[in-house]
């Protein structure tokens, strides 16, 4: 059992939770995530560890409510319980001096983004980041984003808050204005991170995605999670989530999320209508 | 005591004439629909028949075929005589679970094809029999917790909770030890809960031994994946073990890397059977975790595996659930005993026939298999007949869902993250067979990450070598540090 200790309502359908797990809080590095069941019939859900707190024990989970399992994390609250947290899942993000990092993030990817960009930072990096949601409201951890990079840019696909566009526009335009980036770290939806190698391609700018297939172990076990990059297999949960951009088969991704859309949309309303939610 | 006196009574030519009593069995046309038990299991009346026909020999061939060398003919006579508690506890001197192996053990290649009432008729139903004895202790309750030795003050630890570390764990706390086993799951019982369905292996069964080596003073730990929360070093450094068993079985699943394998619909039989098994998705909506619920089902693969995975499909609701092998029925790794309830159930059989692509629709949903028919060659290093392709002879079999059970390779996560650990060229830990130590001092291993996918009861004899060498390593670095 996993205590909730603090919660906080970032937008209507983005929550950010601290949760009691003091030797995952201690191990993580930037990059892993964790496996979490709420109950016994709980299906097994991936998260990123956006941030974690050694000294009081626990580990940040930022996540959006997107169907019936993250809707229901969502309805918890400071002192409930969650029966299962596994991790820290995943191989960590490649650090090094690289130079100029840009790092990427999109919606709900910001979130995974966050604990990298601090980790680019402190291994010596020069941190340029562009952030992006489809309107101001979406926007999320913009001020803990902006402490942890050396600057920040700012995009909304509507144009009501900063720049109008998308964060490729943004990354094109700092291109051209001169920034040589020597590598790029993009998260977020698969189409986002699909629009940004085509274009880091063109510029030969090394890209380092984080995938999100389904997953259901995190252990290797099952390859639920596969994903087929430079034309070979690979398990998310073990080889990845990271990979590099440009070798990735995101077709192929996208569908296999959409595998149970049709138990996902029964799930939902199920639960949307007993809960009262 | 009548009972004794009529069997023991009994010459044994009368006793080889009786024949080998049939397991009562849920009717295949229902069965094929539920998830409850097939065989029944034996009432007393049918387990005292049964033990008859054994000739209580004085060199019993039957234990030869045994891995952990079960007292076969004095558990059988036990029951003979109806005492089945006396009898369970027999089995359990030397098999910490007899309920699980009665069940799932491939008898017919190990205690019971070497018995010598098998060479005139049947042999004697071993298995059955061992089933019967632990499930009537269980039924009444009366477990017995064995004598345990002093603590001794060592820390062991081990790394996966499948039937290898669970028996490495029950045999050193009886010695003494503080054991805690950890396991990355959620629950504990490895391959026994994730993959062998409860039609065939009752996850009760499997959480009552577990209970039982809890009582016994085993500390679990579940959601704790060795390699990422702490690695072996750690355990030992920094966690303070003194000795650590991997047991973490061969749980990665093969591919035939062809072209639209990561269609969606398209499982390892990994996957398909623990979100059915553990996650329990057959319950969807009612439990989280979905399934596709699909109408004609391939299955690829001939072992037990195949057969858990096809039969699994029939019990979703398939219309058609086919298994497609690539030699003939002769060649098939599965039990007899699967095979035989998979067909009675409904399971069609595609023999020497391999799939060379997928096909998939607009949306990525695999639709078709195209596949070749194969003909038998020479023996390969297996020994079985090499199956060769028929140029020529392709088609294709319309499908909706497919599961890949071909099977297992070692789970990288251990040797990623163990430096010094020393591996064979598949990727499995080199580990000593008469004792199970590794290249690490302190360090031992068995089961399927050393084997390779193997049997339940080859897991458990492995540990069981560990555990003895693993006491001594114990307490000889006592003696050692005392001097
Ligand atoms: C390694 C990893 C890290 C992740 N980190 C985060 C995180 O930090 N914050 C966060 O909000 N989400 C994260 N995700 C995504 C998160 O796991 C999914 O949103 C969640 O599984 C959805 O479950 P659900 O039952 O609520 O929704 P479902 O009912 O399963 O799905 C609802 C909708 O989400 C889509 N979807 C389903 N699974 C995924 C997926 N894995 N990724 C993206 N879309 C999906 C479906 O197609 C559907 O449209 C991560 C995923 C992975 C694999
Ligand atoms: C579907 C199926 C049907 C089978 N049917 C039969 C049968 O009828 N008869 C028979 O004799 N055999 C059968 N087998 C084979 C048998 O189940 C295995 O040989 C046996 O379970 C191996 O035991 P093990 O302890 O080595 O590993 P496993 O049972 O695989 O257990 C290993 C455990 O370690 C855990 N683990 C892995 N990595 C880590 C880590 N890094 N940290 C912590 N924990 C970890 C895993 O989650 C797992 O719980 C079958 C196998 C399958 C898959
Ligand atoms: S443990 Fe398995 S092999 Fe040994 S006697 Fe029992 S059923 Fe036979
Ligand atoms: S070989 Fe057969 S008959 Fe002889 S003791 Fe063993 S089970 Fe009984
Ligand atoms: S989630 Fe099962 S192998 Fe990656």
């Amino acid at each position: 059992m996993h205590e909730i200790t603090y919660r906080e309502v970032i937008t209507p359908d983005v929550f950010l939770l601290k949760i009691k797990a003091p030797v995952i809080a201690r191990k993580r590095k930037a990059g892993q995530f964790v496996i979490y069941r709420l109950h016994e019939k709980s299906e097994r859900i991936p998260l990123t560890l956006a941030d974690a707190d050694p000294d009081e024990g626990t580990i940040t989970l930022l996540f959006q409510a997107v169907g019936k399992s993250t809707m229901e994390l969502g309805t918890k609250k400071a002192g409930d319980q969650i029966l299962d947290v596994v991790g820290p899942l995943g191989k960590p993000t490649h650090l090094e001096n690289f130079g100029t990092v840009v790092c990427i993030g999109g919606g709900i990817g910001v979130a995974p983004l966050y604990p990298i960009v601090q980790a680019m930072k402190d291994a010596g990096n020069n941190v340029v980041t562009i952030i992006g949601a489809r309107t101001k409201d979406l926007l999320i951890l913009e001020d803990m984003v902006k402490a942890a990079s050396s600057e920040l840019h700012i995009c909304t696909d509507d144009g009501s808050y900063c720049e109008k566009g998308f964060v490729t526009d943004r990354l094109k335009h700092l291109v051209e204005q001169g920034v040589k980036p020597d590598l790029c770290v993009a998260i977020g939806p698969v189409v986002m991170m699909r629009a940004v190698c085509n274009m880091t391609r063109e510029f030969n700018i090394p890209t380092v995605v984080s995938l999100n297939p389904i997953m259901v172990d995190g252990t290797g076990m099952c390859g639920a999670c596969r994903v087929t990059v430079g034309g070979k297999t690979k398990f998310a949960c073990v080889d990845g989530p990271e990979f590099d951009g440009h070798q990735v088969d995101f077709d192929e991704l996208i569908k296999r999320q959409a595998a149970y859309l049709a138990e996902e949309k029964t799930a939902r309303e199920k639960w949307t209508c007993e809960s009262g939610q | 005591m009548d009972e004794k006196k009529k069997s023991k009574g009994l010459p044994k030519k009368e006793r080889m004439k009786i024949p080998r009593t049939p397991m009562p069995e849920q009717d295949p046309k229902e069965r094929s629909r539920n998830f409850s038990e097939v065989p029944l299991g034996y009432t007393p009346e049918m387990a005292i028949k049964e033990a008859t026909r054994c000739l209580e020999c004085k060199k019993p061939k039957c234990i030869i075929g045994c891995p952990v060398e079960v007292k076969i003919p004095e558990f059988i006579g036990l029951i003979a005589e109806g005492k089945f508690i006396e009898a369970a506890w027999t089995l359990k001197e030397t098999n910490a679970l007899p309920a699980v192996c009665g069940r799932v053990c491939p008898q017919e290649t190990q205690c019971e094809i070497t018995c010598v009432t098998g060479k005139k008729s049947k042999p004697v139903a071993i298995g059955r029999l061992e089933r019967f004895a632990a499930d009537y202790e269980r039924a009444q309750g009366k477990m017995q917790i064995p004598e345990i030795a002093p603590p001794t003050g060592k820390r062991v630890a081990m790394v996966g909770c499948g039937p290898a570390g669970l028996t490495c764990a029950g045999d050193l706390i009886k010695l003494g030890h503080e054991v805690h086993i950890f396991e990355a799951l959620h629950a504990p019982g490895g391959v026994l809960v994730y993959g062998i369905p409860e039609f065939r292996l009752p996850k009760a069964i499997v959480n009552a031994e577990v209970d039982y080596l809890i009582a016994c003073g085993m500390k679990l730990h579940l959601n704790t994946i060795i390699g990422k929360m702490y690695t072996v070093h750690e355990l030992m450094e920094e966690e303070n073990f003194d000795a650590i068993f991997i047991g973490t079985g061969a749980g990665a699943p093969a591919f035939m890397r062809i072209p639209g394998e990561n269609f969606a619909n398209i499982y390892s039989a990994n996957e398909w059977l623990t979100r059915i098994n553990l996650m329990r998705a057959y319950e969807f909506p009612a439990c989280d975790t979905p399934i596709h619920r699909g109408k004609i089902i391939c299955t690829i693969g001939g072992g037990n595996v195949a057969m858990d995975s096809a039969r699994t499909a029939l019990r979703l609701g398939a219309e058609h659930s086919i298994v497609v092998y690539r030699r003939t029925r002769k060649e098939m790794p599965a039990r007899d005993e699967e095979i035989h309830h998979a067909k009675e159930e409904g399971v069609e059989f595609h023999f020497l026939t391999a799939p060379l692509e997928y096909s998939a629709d607009d949306e990525g949903k695999v639709t078709e298999m195209r596949c070749i028919r194969m003909e038998l060659g020479e023996p390969d290093a297996s020994g079985r007949r090499r199956p060769l392709p028929i140029e020529g002879s392709e088609f294709t079999i319309e499908c909706d869902t497919v599961v890949v059970a071909i099977g297992n390779l070692a789970n990288p996560i251990v040797p990623d993250t163990t430096p010094g650990l020393k591996l064979n060229k598949w990727g499995n830990i080199d580990a000593d067979r008469e004792t199970g130590a590794t290249s690490i001092p302190g360090v031992y291993a068995g089961g399927d990450i050393v084997t390779g996918a193997a049997t339940v009861i080859e897991a458990m004899g492995a540990g069981k070598v560990a555990a003895r060498a693993m006491h001594e390593y114990l307490t000889k670095s006592e003696t050692a540090a005392t001097t």
